[in-house]
């Protein structure tokens, strides 16, 4: 089942990539794929965007997610605690409407800032320039900054404090602390959280697509695409440059896992839970809070705020008196009656529902067949459940086109593809979840039921899956909200009856039907909060009271 | 009745060889006696318990549980843990923190083949409840109960569904020192009145001495030395048994000759002394003399007439509040005794110490991780002095 769903996809895609159509159905073996896409004048231009903007971006995204993550958890800023729940609540926002918001705001033509700084200091130009790399490092780098800031919250919190008391002991004051013992200290996590940052960056498509591809600045997925979109599609092109970027990211997860394993070495995450210390910053702990609110205002909310303007605008405007009597319900009386909108809608809740389900019953037996059964070889299985992360999604995409292509079951166009696509990218984090909560299972409680008289699968029934039930549900909500806003594999895999929400936004998008598109954004969030609340409900009644 | 034959388990070591858990281990446990293995940590007797329980499936040999073969490697036969009629107390309890006090004991009731109405469910849960006087605690979750409440709950759930045997890892070791000196009255009382067949593992000796009928004590995987906890503890057959139970002095000599039955001469650093003697020693092979602390006598002055007497001076006075606790050097050996705390000394003070021929036991001397006159003190809380009965 793994290998089909893990490795298959892979050897096509290692396959397709030295294979050329010479004439229909008819291919030989080649390398001329890697000439073409390797050896062309662009290959140092996408090479050079590619990486800086993946460590642009991952740098940007480090570098708030640690002073957050710092402020929040261990200084006594004002009103930190408030802020845990709103950084993450970015999460929420799918990746391409991060991107479309940015647009609307910082487009050199109608960009509301710069529109609004403009018109305020009497500048002849706008001020920035979204379309350009620094624009697409800012855009990617917000939309990263939950993820970064919840690894550094994690990295902070389980450090012994005892460390930095005794430096103090010693005579160091906060920023001597700060500077020698604390930073010192998360070294090797930050290492791996840069690491990871990098290689989802690199792996990413919504920016590059949205923003990149306009600017005419491509990196190594965008060129994937557009290997696939020019006319006749090249799919050996796409997939030598696919495997380059395989290649890529799996140098980089090799280092995180590397670098992870390491930082075990360092042993400031054991396994005891720390009330950390707070250092006091004093009167600067304002600055601190003007930096939250700043933040807040500009990355967590603005983006929503233009979303939800233009959502009532028959066509895009600058906010003034004018326009404010334009606003009207219009674009969702259009979708109302827009029978795309509906179906992708309907694939879209029903692609997440089935791809969260499946991936945690798949990864629950793996998990506990990995870590409980003892058998021979199951080290094997855990491997071949990470595989898929190493796998950006645009070349999964790549793979399983280049597989189903010529599939005797005719799934190719169709939801199901799109399904196998989203279990196989998301064994791994379900993997994570599944395998997190079997190990916290004591093997004792499981042995305790044998003891008392039952069999295998009365224990799996009434002891093991009770106590996995927290782990499984907080794994299935992550699932479903990665697949519901899930683009740049469906990128390749979408077409017409299968197209998805996050897809229908982007060819609305690109025939500019701008304020139709902000206006399907708003639902598509609120249907998703929606669920998830619901299903967070549901599952809470039923879960363990402890 | 619990029967083990011949027990083999080995496990896979990281360099690809096997390592025997168990090796060729057999003993007997008559009905309602509570039958103790005791020994250090590694030495395979938890590994014994839970091929009995059926959580592991040994290598070779037999087990036979209240007249049922429930693993023998010459026919095959395995009986899975679920279907042997055990209950059984963890180390960490296993108590489900997803059930209630109730639901934790129900459960042996509800699994299994033989379904039982409510009413006669609920009857058998608060009678094993009361058993453990856990009476008044039925709805609530079990997280909440304290450390010894859970012992209590896990003993009730072992118990509730009437077991032939009852097989107990370690229960007492996550308890602190008081409770744990309460609950082992406790756990002797009720196995007294149940008249239950039960299979203790432990590694603290004073539970094994305290609470058993007969104790078996492992070391690498085979037992050395089955016995009742007087027999064990008075008459160490090996030199690793006498250092693992209780404290003792170890001095080290030559087998000088015989002295009549069971009885001998030993040469050793401190002069020649007069011992008993479990089993034959050839003469001029390397022994070791063992002396409990409490067997030892001080003299402030040369006493006349005795055997054994050699002169010392105190090392160490300590003040332990029952007794004293001192060390005596004799040479380059150091003796360590208990004296009652009326007697007045000092560190340097000149003294005789007789060591009772009956309480030297000559043994073959073997190779041991821990050498030297004193061997350190391995209970925790209570000084081994106590003696069964």
């Amino acid at each position: 089942m793994l290998i089909y769903l893990a490795v298959l996809p892979l050897f096509m895609l290692l396959l397709g990539s030295f294979q050329m159509e010479v004439a229909p159905r008819e291919f030989v073996t080649t390398l001329k794929n890697y000439q073409n896409a390797y050896a062309s004048q662009y290959t140092y231009s996408t090479f050079k965007n590619s990486v800086i903007f993946a460590s642009g971006s991952a740098g940007l995204s480090f570098l708030f997610g640690t002073v957050l993550a710092w402020l929040v958890e261990r200084t006594n800023t004002p009103l930190r605690v408030v802020f845990i729940p709103i950084a993450v609540v970015p999460l929420i926002l799918p990746g391409v409407l991060e991107s479309i918001a940015w647009i609307f705001l910082l487009s050199p033509k109608f960009g509301y800032i710069n529109v609004a700084l403009m018109s305020l200091f009497g500048l002849e130009s706008a001020p920035f320039n979204v379309f350009s790399l620094p624009g697409m490092i800012w855009v990617h780098s917000v939309g990263q900054v939950p993820l970064a800031f919840l690894m550094m919250v994690a990295a902070f919190k389980s450090m012994d404090p005892a460390l930095e008391e005794s430096a103090m002991m010693s005579g160091a004051n906060t920023p001597q602390t700060l500077r020698r013992i604390t930073l010192r200290l998360l070294m090797p996590t930050s290492a791996s959280v840069l690491l990871i940052l990098f290689v989802r960056t690199l792996e990413s498509f919504e920016t590059p697509a949205l923003i990149g591809i306009p600017a005419r600045i491509y990196v190594y997925t965008s060129e994937i695409y557009l290997a696939f979109n020019e006319y006749p599609p090249d799919y050996g092109r796409g997939a030598a440059l696919a495997v380059g970027l395989l290649i890529l990211s799996a140098v980089g997860v090799w280092l995180y896992t590397r670098s992870t394993r390491e930082g075990k070495r360092f042993q400031t995450v054991t396994g005891k839970a720390f009330r950390p210390r707070q250092f006091d910053l004093g009167p600067w702990r304002w600055v601190g809070f003007g930096f939250l609110m700043v933040y807040f205002l500009i990355v967590v909310l603005l983006p929503f705020l233009v979303m939800l303007w233009a959502s009532f605008l028959p066509f895009f405007a600058t906010p003034n008196l004018d326009a404010l009597q334009k606003l009207s319900f219009e674009n969702y009386q259009y979708l109302f009656g827009f029978r795309p909108f509906w179906d992708a809608m309907k694939n879209s809740i029903i692609l997440a529902f089935m791809s969260a389900s499946a991936a945690m019953v798949l990864t629950s037996l793996i998990a506990w067949i990995v870590y409980k059964s003892r058998l021979p070889g199951s080290w094997m299985l855990d491997f071949l459940a990470f595989v898929p992360i190493t796998v950006p999604g645009i070349v999964l995409g790549m793979a399983l086109i280049l597989l189903y292509v010529a599939f005797p079951i005719p799934i190719y166009g169709t939801i199901w593809v799109l399904l196998i696509a989203y279990v196989t990218r998301y064994i791994p984090y379900g993997m994570r979840t599944a395998s997190g909560a079997i190990l916290q299972i004591h093997s004792e409680l499981e042995e305790a039921a044998a003891a008392s008289g039952a069999s295998w699968w009365e224990t799996f029934k009434r002891v093991t899956l009770p106590l996995l039930r927290p782990g499984i549900v907080a794994g299935w909500i992550y699932i479903f909200i990665v697949s519901f806003r899930e683009f740049s594999t469906s990128v390749l895999l979408a077409t017409g009856e299968s197209r998805v929400l996050s897809i229908l936004l982007f060819t609305m998008f690109e025939q500019g039907q701008v304020t139709v598109v902000a206006a399907i954004g708003i639902l598509m969030i609120l249907t998703l909060l929606t669920i998830v609340a619901v299903f967070y409900k549901l599952s809470g009644r039923v879960g363990i009271q402890t | 009745m619990i029967e083990v034959k011949a027990l083999v388990k080995t496990f896979a070591d990281r360099s690809s060889d096997r390592v025997r858990a168990v090796d060729h281990v057999s003993f007997k446990a008559e009905d309602g006696r509570f039958y103790t293995l005791l020994g250090p940590s590694g030495c395979g007797k938890t590994t014994t318990l839970r091929c009995i329980a059926g959580l592991e499936k040994p290598d070779s040999g037999e087990i036979e549980v209240a007249g049922i073969k429930v693993y023998s490697s010459s026919n095959g036969a395995f009986v899975p843990a679920y279907r042997r009629p055990i209950g059984m107390v963890f180390q960490s309890y296993a108590i489900w923190p997803h059930m209630t006090v109730f639901e934790n004991v129900a459960f042996p009731l509800r699994v299994g083949k033989q379904r039982l109405s409510g009413a006669e469910v609920r009857k058998k849960v608060c009678h094993a409840l009361e058993q453990v006087e856990l009476g008044q605690l039925e709805e609530r979750m079990a997280t909440q109960l304290s450390g010894g409440q859970q012992q209590r709950l896990a003993l009730a759930r072992a118990l509730v569904r009437e077991p032939q045997v009852l097989l107990l890892d370690e229960p007492l070791s996550n308890l602190d020192a008081k409770l744990r000196e309460r609950m082992r009255v406790e756990l002797r009382e009720l196995q007294r009145r149940l008249r239950i067949t039960t299979l203790y593992v432990t590694h603290d000796q004073i539970e094994a001495l305290s609470m058993s009928n007969v104790i078996a004590v492992m070391s690498a995987g085979v037992i050395v030395q089955e016995g009742s906890p007087r027999e064990i503890y008075m008459h160490p057959k090996t030199q690793f048994v006498a250092q693992f139970i209780g404290s003792t002095n170890q001095l080290a000599g030559r087998m000088r000759g015989l002295q009549g039955e069971g009885a001998c001469q030993v040469e050793t650093d401190v002069g020649k002394l007069s011992c008993g003697m479990a089993k034959d020693i050839p003469v001029g092979s390397e022994v070791v003399v063992v002396v409990r602390p409490e067997n030892v006598i001080l003299h402030t002055g040369k006493p006349s007439g005795v055997e054994n007497v050699v002169e010392g001076k105190v090392a160490t006075v300590m003040f332990l509040g029952e007794y004293l606790d001192c060390t005596i050097e004799l040479g380059r050996n150091v003796v360590r005794t208990h004296q009652p705390h009326s007697l007045q000394l000092r560190r340097g003070d000149a003294v005789w110490v007789e060591l009772p021929s009956s309480g030297c036991l000559a043994l073959s001397a073997e190779e041991l991780p821990i050498a030297g006159g004193i061997q350190p003190d391995t209970s925790d809380t209570k000084n081994p002095r106590l003696q069964p009965d």
